[in-house]
């Protein structure tokens, strides 16, 4: 069997390049991708993205890149979204009031607490707790922090959803899956030693759990 | 809960690590590359580059130490020094920095800071404020004034209502950086910072006067910073990463502590 190959999907939300470079400091062979066909019948998939819920969704709907995540993700074949990518997978954000993917049943909303000394968006590291053990998330020990940069959070329809959990003045779902397909709200590629060995899990990870 | 960062700030002077004492009399120290892998093996949590070359045609040497860097280094990387324009920025992001920090560009057309936030997204700019203590006055109602050019040019505008704009502009954090301060290892502006993380929203990261992790702790407690920025403490070895992040832990803070 050949190298298998990742494809970082390409939907103009954000700088993709710190994804690839620590994807290839785990050893996967990965490239940037905007050609929906090809994400469609990839390997592997990753489905990063920063910036806002509105332009990111009409971005992927413009090239048919929405019909091909579902596809992909359909396929059985493991895809990792990040950050933007997580929150797209679900049915709706509060943010731009958009109607997202429906991969996972739920919805996205904005962190609206009122308190001065926490500052919005929730910026810098935090702790995830596993709830749930997952292929990706092994080896995440107790009180290991990632990097988080959002406004908006995820709020599954179901617990059997949630992998892991952090706090920011509320316990929200910050890593979530269904089958072969596993997403967390935290930047593994900006986190450190335990960022990459996420990444090593996910290279490592056929898509079943 | 969401930890205090510890960040390190290297200036870069025609791809060399240089470090100033008050904005004068910099002297270059060491590879900005090895300092940068060096403090990320130990811990620390976000790193910022500054470019401080004075000739124009020595500017591209940066995008090739920020690629180095961030081939090797996997966690926050924030570029700023002589960012005018937003295909400044994105030269920067497609070499590997995450962050952009504006400075005096800024203050001279604020435009600048709306600008960037649309190309990159709001919490990719870091708005970089150089600020004076100066008396109070009419014009400058907080007695913090912006200054530009390392210090070396008085503006007129009150840094409070500078951070505050800029937040309204679309910056994602704000650097304070206070002049007087920096370089002495006396400790950060206490007041200042706090005046400003309390007037604004977004996250503030104090800059400027570090010489002992008792200043980390009193700026991140007293101060409401959200971060808190070192240079000279760990560039010339009197302490590492480690050992600032493992006292600011001790004395109750919270801060990443496994990496």
């Amino acid at each position: 069997m050949g190298k298998t190959q990742t494809l970082i999907v390409d939907y103009d939300a954000g700088n993709l390049h710190s994804v690839r470079r620590a994807c290839v400091e785990v050893g996967l062979d990965a490239e940037i991708c905007a050609d929906a066909d090809r994400v469609a019948a990839a390997d592997r998939v990753i489905f990063p993205g920063v910036g806002a819920a509105g332009a990111a969704m009409r971005s992927l709907c413009a090239n048919g890149m929405d019909e091909a995540l579902k596809t992909v993700i359909g396929s059985g074949r493991p895809v990792l979204g990040i950050c933007l990518g997580l929150q797209i997978s679900l049915d709706y954000s509060e943010e731009n009031n958009t109607r997202t993917l429906g991969i996972i049943e739920g919805e996205v909303k904005r962190f609206s607490f009122d308190r001065a000394d926490l500052k919005i968006p929730h910026m810098g590291w935090n702790e995830v707790e596993v709830v749930k053990p997952h292929p990706v998330l092994g080896g995440i020990e107790p009180g290991d922090a990632f990097y988080f940069v959002h406004g908006y959070y995820p709020s599954p329809a179901s617990d059997d959803a949630v992998y892991a959990t952090t706090v920011y003045e509320e316990r929200f779902a910050s890593a979530i899956g269904r089958e072969n397909y596993f997403a967390t709200q935290f930047h593994p590629e900006k986190s450190g030693r335990v960022g990459l060995r996420l990444l090593s899990n996910f290279a490592a990870w056929d898509g079943s759990c | 809960m969401l930890s205090k960062r510890v960040i390190a700030c290297l200036d870069v002077r025609d791809g060399k690590l240089a470090k100033s004492v008050k904005f004068v009399d910099t002297k270059d120290i060491g590879d900005p590359v090895e300092k940068a892998r060096e403090y990320y093996l130990d811990g620390l949590d976000e790193l910022v580059f500054y470019d401080i070359t004075a000739s124009s045609d020595k500017r591209n040497i940066m995008l090739d130490v920020v690629e180095m860097v961030a081939n090797q280094v996997f966690i926050p990387l924030s570029v700023g020094g002589g960012i005018r324009s937003v295909s400044d920025a994105t030269d920067l992001r497609l070499a590997g920095a995450e962050k952009i920090n504006v400075n005096s560009a800024a203050v001279q057309r604020p435009e600048l800071i709306s600008e960037c936030a649309q190309a990159i997204g709001n919490q990719n700019v870091v708005l970089s404020m150089d600020i004076l203590k100066v008396p109070v006055s009419d014009d400058i109602p907080s007695g913090y004034e912006m200054v530009i050019n390392g210090g070396r040019t008085r503006m007129g505008i009150d840094a409070l209502a500078w951070a505050i704009r800029g937040e309204e502009l679309g910056a994602g954090e704000l650097v304070v950086n206070a002049i007087d301060a920096d370089g002495t290892k006396e400790g950060y502006e206490l007041n200042l910072t706090r005046m400003i993380s309390e007037a604004v929203r977004i996250p503030v990261i104090a800059s400027g006067g570090a010489g002992t992790p008792d200043h980390l702790y009193d700026v991140l407690t007293e101060g409401k910073a959200d971060a808190a920025l070192v240079a000279s403490m760990v560039h010339y070895g009197e302490y590492t990463v480690s050992g600032i992040k493992q006292e600011l832990h001790d004395r109750g803070l919270h801060i990443r502590m496994s990496w």
